[in-house]
């Protein structure tokens, strides 16, 4: 079999493998449309002409879907797989390791095009989001969305190297992840923070996502809200593929079959 | 015949401590090899070299006829590896596991046959973390031949067994090696190694001992035999060259009927055990 192939059924063995795990579907996956129900329940002002908290939050979250289902995902499972014993099984057969990673590509693709879909449907539904009706737009997110997977997928298999073990892995990511999440513009309003705040969170990848996200989501009017009077496309582009090649070259550097002896 | 592994002068250090310390090996194609020694004596490391997993320090290797430092993939269709522990695959079936691994392999045998093998028949809709111990080890060994190995590595396999499930793991054992297949096993399990091997190699403080046949290891063949018996109310013992001689005699001075007679040779754990300890 071709290494596609085998990376399509390893694609396919992970899915089967996070639906049965009852702590991923709800962590990943139903966690951030519960944030989203209690945040629009909550914040129901109009932060700027013709813009609610919702619509606000809604891009946010769905740059943050991002994160969670690549980088934090990937962070968190891998060392568990690293510890049981998984990854040393596969490294004994002659399934091609990029198969391995394949399976893994497709796993996120999968809880992501959900989680996407998931926002998409309550915060239009039961916030009144409104979602764009132009090509220009949808094509806007369709690139934002994939370099954003992108670098995120990388970084989760290059962070995977870090925790020295399965159990520490959860609690090592997910305070990384809620960092970038209240500094990057996701439960605050970006231009709101502490300029100090603003220029931190510039270096991670997520501020870029959530701008990218709100350049969809939001009236083009908002645009002269934002920190550089913009949607700044082009730096956006240029943050997200800089992470991409971090991602790449640290994961391609640090991966690691078995646990550090 | 060409040997499907060849070790001479291996070398693997951690830190300050020589794992392995200078291992010379060689196993046949067709044979049943049991590597024997206390934990720690290197065993594990010298594995894990021949299966691809670590890199060595020192000394020349060929496994099915490659450096399994260099070895791609095609040389990993050819073997089958058996590890210590895993606790994977908690949430697929037996059956799922194994019809998603053999995907990897070229030529992979049946997967109902290969449950049937190992006797996992009623547990094929099970998940991995509801399996016991021993079930578990049998999905580890059913992965292992998955592939149709010419080589099979199995690192202590009976491991939490009960006696019924052994026995049956060692005929599964004696149809591969019927089928053809080399088997390089270590054991703590002495009746285990005596029951499958050709031949055993003790290793101690990351060294070679010996390499004989169970039935020669440590002059075992030409060991005395212990005679024991009970005469005048005391257990008596004797070891001897000749126990037929000796028992006519005893026969002949105790009129008939020798009261609580044994007669016994050397058991494959007493060589190894006397071995270990002349060692240390």
């Amino acid at each position: 079999m071709s290494t596609f192939k085998i990376g399509v059924s390893r694609g396919n063995l992970e899915i089967r493998q996070f639906l049965r795990q009852r702590e991923s579907v709800v962590f990943t996956l139903l966690f951030p449309v519960l944030l989203l129900l209690i945040f629009g329940s909550v914040f129901k002002d109009t932060i700027a002409p013709g813009v609610t908290f919702s619509q606000y939050f809604v891009a946010g979250m769905i740059a943050s879907g991002l994160l969670n289902t690549g980088f934090q995902q990937l962070a968190i499972m891998i060392p568990l797989e690293r510890d049981d014993g998984t990854l040393k099984r596969l490294r004994g057969t002659p399934m091609p390791p990029s198969s391995y990673f394949i399976g893994k590509i497709l796993a996120v693709l999968a809880s992501m095009v959900v989680q996407i879909i998931l926002l998409l449907l309550v915060g239009a539904l039961i916030f009144g989001v409104h979602l764009p009706t132009d090509i220009g737009h949808w094509i806007t997110f369709a690139w934002v969305t994939l370099l954003g997977i992108t670098g995120s997928t990388l970084l989760g298999i290059a962070f995977s190297s870090v925790p020295r073990s399965g159990r520490g892995a959860s609690a090592m990511v997910t305070p990384i992840v809620l960092v970038l999440q209240f500094t990057s513009g996701v439960f605050f309003i970006f231009n709101q923070l502490p300029s100090w705040m603003q220029n931190v969170a510039s270096i991670f990848p997520l501020k870029w996502l959530t701008q990218g996200m709100r350049s969809v989501f939001l009236p083009e009017s908002f645009a002269s809200q934002e920190v550089a009077k913009s949607w700044e496309h082009g730096r956006v582009a240029l943050m997200l593929s800089i992470w991409i090649v971090v991602g790449l070259v640290l994961a391609l550097k640090t991966f690691r079959w078995e646990r550090s002896r | 015949m060409q040997n499907a592994i060849e070790i001479h002068g291996l070398l693997k250090t951690y830190g300050e401590t020589h794992a392995v310390a200078g291992v010379d090996l060689e196993v046949q194609s067709g044979e049943v090899f049991a590597l024997l020694g206390p934990n720690g004596a290197g065993k594990t490391t010298t594995i894990e070299i021949l299966e691809g997993y670590r890199d060595r320090d020192g000394g020349t290797v060929s496994v099915l006829g490659e450096d399994p430092a260099k070895a791609g993939l095609s040389w990993r269709n050819k073997i089958g590896i058996v590890l210590q522990s895993n606790n994977d695959a908690a949430e697929i079936t037996v059956e799922e596991i194994l019809n998603f691994f053999s995907d990897y392999y070229v030529n992979p045998r049946n997967v109902d046959e290969v449950i049937n093998a190992v006797g996992l028949e009623e547990k094929r809709k099970s998940r991995g973390r509801e399996l016991s111990g021993g079930q578990r080890r049998r999905l580890d060994v059913a992965l292992g031949i998955l592939g149709n190995p010419e080589l099979l590595f199995l690192d202590e396999p009976t491991t939490g067994f009960d006696p019924e499930a052994r026995r049956a793991f060692w005929d599964l054992i004696r149809g591969l090696r019927a089928d053809g297949t080399t088997i390089l096993l270590t054991t703590h399990y002495l009746d285990e190694a005596e029951a499958l091997a050709d031949r055993v190699g003790v290793i101690n403080n990351g060294r070679i001992v010996e390499v004989a046949t169970p039935a020669t290891l440590g002059g075992r063949d030409n060991a005395k035999v212990i005679v024991r018996w009970s005469e005048g109310g005391n257990m008596k013992e004797e070891r001897t060259d000749s126990p037929t001689e000796l028992l006519r005699s005893l026969s002949a001075r105790l009129a008939g009927e020798i009261p609580e007679l044994t007669v016994s040779r050397p058991t494959l754990e007493d060589i190894y055990i006397s071995m270990i300890e002349g060692e240390a």
